[in-house]
């Protein structure tokens, strides 16, 4: 189906090859939910934060050397002497960051509002393998300053892979590209850096077809079913995203311009060291509910195979989430749990950042070492300790602990949580369509009038 | 405003057009503000301006030789001309206005780029020029004894040719403009700073 364009060169142009025919039907006319809240804002946003990030990396790459001797001095040259060095560094550096945020509300919002049932489950696969690669690609940029945490960031991670029976330490060896991590390791990095953003880009297409398909999910969950169910996604979503990306550039902008290293760790301002690993390593933020499920698990292989496993179960989720009703909107216990889920995310990436012996005092709201608590419960040892203490009248978990619990329930969420609810969970009824749900919520009509069938997709 | 937004198309347009103009216009002072730290980025920066200027020793430099220096990564032609190398020079000066020297009046050698001697060196026994072909860029030979310095004596460009005189001005080949006379002072007999 080819568009009629006033514009004769246009017009010449698509008989030939219908590219604006394809973009006017795909961005101008595109048929989206006319209920659409502002939690489908994220997409574009970290379509958005992609952009930032490949024009950033192309103008720091042009400044930075990938060599042991220089990666970081050339990252303080673009901060002091490269015109503008310092901005375009921090936009890159927080907009790792910003990133991240936008990817994990767009995915919470996909688990809430069922996004990843049947038509949409290729989709939703197609995203988690862009969250895959996204981490990759941050990993490896975070060794490009060659700081502290960089280098010892580094270590950690490729040494996962050790935990692998048989084969783990020549693939560790082959990682690095000799017998720690050095010169090979950092150079493979930056290309691998430069290269995982376009392929991510060509992921995203990819993603943007499917969705395509069948369409956004919207916030009652259920199917479009004629006209007045949908609006033109030009003009009232183009500017709605524009809004919407108008407030997040301005929360980025906060990080960039007030608080540019807020969210990285000091350390990565000490020149790597590869004779003295720092006191505490911690990846950052975005990576901490990981990191904290993998140390949660005392047994190296198992904690690796964990670790992968909280990514793996997004994966089968469309087919652990067998309710019929996509959206969280009818599923009061869903509801529930989700929550639950959101709180233990948290959780984790709180026992992410802490030292796994530590004891978090929730009602006093501090963290102290295990000789403190033994200390205040007259214990010779910190063996005799219990994980949760009451010693001497302070309430006390250990940070080990509190992972391995929220570990426990992020597990149980996916794998039991959700394929029981799918059989005993009794939703509410859903609207009889997109239209009558927008009207009844804006014209304080009946209360959902009908008890419909359940939306079979 | 309001009355200005009530009108008809066509007698100055509508709310409409002027929400149009003034969203385009905010886009384009946003992309404009967004795309120049980009480019300024490219501009050399702090650490590369900062060396732009250095000093040279030219004690060791005897009469008839040549030194080549870096400066800004191109490299500085510092010649002691003997005086015969001088005197061919003022040989083919063009003949200049003496109230205004900047105005030619005569040029019996027929120089591209005429311009006299006296004008190219601060002391005629040193000439200090940017030794980079005005044609595209390579450098041209004569610092060395061994070198071919063309029919003029001074440099011969091994590129396309050009052909530059004991004053470094261009007078055969392709290249358009004597060699440039990079910006220095002698802050001793014995030292001069470029740049
Ligand atoms: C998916 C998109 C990307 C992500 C998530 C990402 C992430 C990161 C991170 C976390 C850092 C470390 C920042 C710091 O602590 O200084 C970094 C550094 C770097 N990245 Fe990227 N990046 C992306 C795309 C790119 C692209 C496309 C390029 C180049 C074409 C690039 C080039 C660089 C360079 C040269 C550095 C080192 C300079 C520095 O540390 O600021 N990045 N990246
Ligand atoms: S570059 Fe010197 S003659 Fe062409």
């Amino acid at each position: 189906m080819t568009a009629v364009f006033k514009n004769p060169v246009i017009r010449w142009i698509d008989h030939r090859l219908p590219v604006f025919s394809y973009l006017q039907h795909e961005a101008n006319d595109y048929p989206t939910p006319k209920n659409l809240s502002y939690w489908w804002n994220f997409g574009s946003i970290a379509g958005f934060m992609l952009m930032v990030m490949i024009a950033t990396g192309i103008f720091l790459a042009m400044q930075y050397t990938p060599h042991v001797d220089h990666a970081f001095n050339s990252v303080e040259r673009i901060m002091r002497d490269v015109n503008y060095g310092w901005m375009l560094r921090y936009l890159h550096m927080n907009g790792a960051s910003m990133f991240f945020i936008a990817v994990y509300i767009h995915i919470f919002r996909g688990i809430y509002y069922g996004s990843f049932k049947a038509p949409r489950e290729l989709l939703w696969i197609i995203g988690v393998l862009i969250l895959l690669l996204m981490m990759a690609t941050a990993f490896m940029g975070y060794v490009l300053p060659w700081g502290q945490m960089s280098f010892w960031g580094a270590t950690v991670i490729t040494n996962l892979f050790s935990a692998i029976p048989v084969v783990g330490d020549s693939i560790v060896t082959l990682l690095w590209g000799g017998f720690a991590v050095d010169n090979p390791t950092l150079n493979r990095f930056f290309s691998l850096h430069y290269l995982l953003p376009f392929v991510i880009l060509g992921v995203v297409v990819v993603h943007v077809l499917a969705l395509h398909r069948f369409g956004s999910n919207n916030p009652t969950g259920i199917d479009m079913k004629g006209p007045q169910d949908s609006i033109p996604f030009h003009p009232y979503y183009t500017v709605k995203d524009m809004y919407g990306l108008g407030v997040f550039m301005l929360f980025y902008a906060f990080w960039v311009f007030f608080a540019p290293v807020a969210l990285g760790d000091p350390d990565n301002f000490i020149p790597a060291n590869p004779l003295s690993t720092p006191e505490h390593i911690v990846p950052e933020w975005y990576f901490l509910p990981f990191y904290a499920i993998l140390r949660s698990i005392p047994d190296k292989l198992t904690g690796v195979l964990a670790m992968g496993a909280s990514i793996a179960v997004l994966f089968i989720l469309p087919w652990l989430d067998r309710s019929p009703v996509r959206s969280g909107a009818y599923r009061p216990a869903f509801k529930r749990f989700f929550w639950t889920l959101v709180f233990v995310c948290a959780i984790l990436m709180f026992a992410g950042k802490y030292a796994p012996a530590n004891y978090w005092l929730p009602f006093e709201l501090t963290i102290v070492p295990p000789e403190y608590m033994a200390a205040q419960a007259h214990l010779e040892s910190v063996d005799a300790l219990w994980p949760i203490s009451f010693a001497g009248g302070h309430f006390g978990i250990q940070i080990i602990t509190l992972g391995q619990i929220a570990t426990v329930y992020y597990f149980a969420f996916f794998l039991v949580i959700l394929p029981l609810l799918s059989i005993f969970e009794r939703t509410l009824p859903l609207p009889l369509s997109i239209s009558k749900a927008v009207l009844e919520s804006h014209g304080g009509g009946a209360q959902s009038s009908s008890a419909a069938a359940k939306e079979k997709a | 405003m309001a009355d200005h937004a009530q009108s008809a198309p066509g007698a100055g347009g509508t709310r409409r057009d002027f929400l149009y103009l003034m969203s385009a216009s905010a886009a384009a002072f946003g992309t404009a503000a967004v795309v120049w730290p980009f480019i300024s980025s490219m501009n050399p920066s702090g650490d590369v301006l900062a060396l732009s200027s250095i000093e040279v020793d030219i004690s060791g430099v005897q009469v008839g030789q040549a030194i080549t220096v870096k400066w800004r990564g191109k490299p500085v032609f510092i010649r002691h001309r003997t005086p015969e190398e001088i005197a061919a020079a003022k040989k083919d000066d063009p003949q200049v206005d003496p109230a205004n020297p900047k105005v030619i009046v005569a040029n019996p050698a027929g120089l591209r780029d005429p311009q006299t001697d006296a004008s190219r060196v601060q002391k005629p026994e040193w000439l200090i020029l940017v030794g980079v072909c005005t044609h595209l860029g390579c450098v041209p030979l004569g610092q060395k004894a061994s070198d071919p310095r063309g029919e003029y004596g001074g440099w011969y460009c091994p590129c396309h040719g050009s052909q530059y005189d004991t004053s470094g001005r261009i007078r055969k080949g392709p290249a358009p403009l004597d060699l440039e006379v990079p910006l220095y002072a002698f802050e001793t007999d014995t030292t001069v700073k470029i740049g």
